[in-house]
């Protein structure tokens, strides 16, 4: 029975061509007896981005959490799929990035300090020509040596973004992908969502009107 | 209500049992030499401090169940080991030092079972310390059996190897390779019976203490329900 | 193991910046150094206490210093960032190497100094010499462990010495056990029963705080 069922989803892989997809089924999620997450179902293919919106409190955060790896679900699965395979939960670090308020850089490190940690992580090859050229990507020119400390809020959140698209990830999370930023960071900021959206997978958390605009799908949460 | 009747006859023959094994303790069994009327601590204090053994990895075992399965049920089940076992190593230490005293002339020693017996009752204060510092309950379950489990693993260390290092004061009751001490019929009956008794009681204490966590959890869920 | 070298550097790097470990540990180790040293002044001591003093000192620094390794990373919220970057057993290794490092530079310093301000003679050197190498390794494996457990907890105070204490010693009564013999025995025997219970030690709790990190480690 149970080769007939792999072979089933094999063949039904192979039929659709997935190329790459995120399918998340039936979430669910409680803090300490209270449900914050119910039911939450959707998939997104490659070329595609995702809104998730919800008033304060809904679990916009714990939903993320949870699709990028970093929490676990009470109920439901996450599926990401590229070219056919399904990758193990276990793998998505290197598939995925996330851009969020509470994911803090080192502050005694310099920006290409922080970026190059990164590189060595994911061996990638000539890292220094990446690193500088995403930190010119985000508008840090010339402040590549200065330690993450010296940053202001604005200067730390636009470097977030060159931390996380270091490793050039399928799918590119973001939570509250304009906070802390000016005008010039917000229009390079959608500037980088664009170009991640053509080719890849964009999920992002906001509120804000402006950046639904970028959404080719809204999910709802509300608990 | 036939269930009802049953559980009374056990309960009643362990209380008869339990019983007979005091009396037995004092006038029963005959002294060893050299322990003289102390003899008597042994049928309390072997049975608590192996008790403590048991609670102690009754507790590494739910704490394995608990990361394996992620059913709160099982670190709940965790910490009622673990109080009832600090409450049997409390018995132990003391009834222990009460003996040390009159046999070895002196409370506490560091001799290597003491020692163990300490090193446990730290490990229990640790773990209920590590207990009380996390507020979110899952966090709270995976630290404290990770925790549990960490100690298990070194517990050895402390029964096995160090009193290889360290020459020990105890008698080697049980496992009598030098017949250091030796026990006739009617002590052994004594011990062993003793030695089942504890045993029982503690299975029983626990089999409460699972029950009452269980009704708490179906009332919790009937609460949240309500809401 | 390249990954784990990686983060090693990364939290060498960091610590050369903010020097808050090092400055804990080598304090604390040089401070209870002189507290004995001057404690016990001009009178002859054996060398049964001396053993057990030198593994107190050592004991005690490390305990001192080891829980920064993962503070920092929680305190910071830089510990989600890390995980979604390097795999737990990665991490773990890295922070165990920093410990291990730190441990060994504090050691390197206050282990002459400690043998040179009681002025005595160590008769069987290489014994002593696997000893507190040995030591070394099992404190930092299991202090490594441990930290990791405090940093996710809520309210840490005294946390690390009271749940890192009983996991942390075997290593002080072997340490001081064999370092005794050391200190007396001409022979120079290395394999005594102390020195096999040690390596059994480091075996023992490197595979499972190994095993254990991830669950630590991951929600």
């Amino acid at each position: 029975m149970n080769w007939m069922i792999t072979f089933c989803i094999l063949h039904e892989l192979k039929h659709r061509k997935v190329i790459m997809q995120l399918l998340v089924q039936n979430i669910e999620k409680a803090f300490s007896g209270k449900q914050i997450l119910k039911n939450i179902s959707f998939e997104i293919n490659k070329g595609e981005s995702v809104a998730l919106t919800g008033h304060n409190g809904s679990g916009k955060t714990t939903l993320i959490r949870i699709l990028c790896g970093l929490s676990r679900a009470d109920k439901g699965t996450v599926r990401f799929t590229q070219n056919g395979n399904i990758i193990e939960p276990e793998m998505f670090k290197n598939h995925f990035s996330l851009v969020g308020p509470y994911l803090q850089l080192y502050d005694e490190l310099t920006a290409f300090e922080n970026l190059n940690f990164v590189a060595g992580l994911k061996s990638i090859k000539e890292p220094s020509a990446k690193i500088f050229s995403l930190i010119a990507q985000v508008g840090l020119k010339g402040r590549a040596h200065d330690p993450v400390k010296a940053y202001s809020s604005g200067m730390k959140q636009r470097l977030k973004y060159a931390f996380a698209l270091m490793s050039t990830p399928d799918i590119l999370f973001l939570d509250e992908p304009t906070s802390n930023l000016d005008k010039d960071g917000v229009a390079k900021v959608y500037e980088i969502m664009k170009k991640q959206k053509e080719g890849k997978i964009l999920i992002f958390a906001t509120n804000d009107e402006q950046d639904l605009a970028l959404a080719d799908k809204v999910v709802q949460i509300d608990a | 209500m036939n269930n009802k009747i049953l559980k009374y006859t056990w309960q009643g023959l362990l209380f008869i049992f339990l019983s007979l094994v005091i009396i037995g303790a004092y006038l029963y069994a005959p002294l060893a030499k050299g322990l003289g009327e102390f003899t008597r601590v042994m049928y309390f204090h072997v049975p608590v401090a192996w008790v403590t053994v048991v609670a102690f990895f009754l507790g590494a075992f739910y704490s394995v169940l608990y990361l394996r399965k992620r059913n709160i049920l099982f670190d709940y089940y965790a910490e009622a080991a673990s109080q009832l076992g600090i409450i049997f190593c409390l018995l132990a230490t003391v009834t222990g030092a009460l003996w040390a005293k009159e046999s070895w002339g002196a409370y506490w020693n560091w001799d290597p079972r003491q020692t163990s017996i300490f090193i446990l009752l730290l490990i229990y204060g640790a773990y209920f310390s590590l207990r009380s510092a996390v507020e979110v309950e899952e966090t709270k379950a995976r630290l404290s059996a990770v925790y549990s489990i960490l100690a298990f693993v070194t517990v050895p260390f402390f029964i096995f190897i160090i009193p290889r290092v360290y020459e020990s004061l105890h008698p080697d009751p049980l496992i009598n390779q030098e017949a250091k001490m030796k026990m006739d019929a009617k002590m052994l009956t004594v011990f062993l019976s003793s030695l089942g008794g504890f045993t029982i009681v503690f299975f029983w204490m626990m089999h409460l203490k699972k029950s009452l966590i269980r009704i708490k959890m179906n009332f919790q869920k009937l609460v949240n329900q309500e809401n | 193991m390249r990954n784990s070298l990686t983060i090693f550097r990364k939290d060498f790097k960091q610590e050369l910046r903010s020097k808050a470990a090092i400055n804990s540990i080598l304090l604390f180790a040089v401070v209870t150094l002189t507290a004995v040293s001057f404690s016990i002044g001009n009178f002859s001591i054996s060398d049964d206490i001396l053993a057990a003093m030198l593994w107190i000192i050592i004991l005690f620094s490390s305990m001192s210093g080891f829980s920064h390794v993962f503070l920092k990373e929680e305190e910071a919220n830089t510990a989600d960032t890390l995980k979604l970057i390097a795999g737990p057993t990665d991490i773990l290794l890295g922070k165990f190497l920093f410990n291990l490092v730190l441990l060994a530079a504090v050691l390197i310093i206050v282990t002459p100094l400690y043998v040179g301000v009681f002025n005595f003679e160590v008769k069987n050197f290489p014994l002593f010499l696997v000893t507190v190498a040995l030591g070394a390794f099992g404190l930092s494996a299991a202090g490594t462990i441990v930290a990791a457990l405090i940093a996710k907890a809520s309210s840490r105070g005294a946390l690390f010495s009271v749940m890192a204490f009983p996991i942390l010693l075997p290593v002080l009564i072997l340490g001081i056990s064999a370092t005794r013999i050391a200190f007396k025995s001409e022979s120079l025997d290395i394999l005594v029963p102390e020195i096999q219970a040690l390596f059994a030690y480091c075996v023992i709790v490197s595979t499972a705080a190994i095993m254990l990190f991830d669950f630590i480690w991951n929600d």
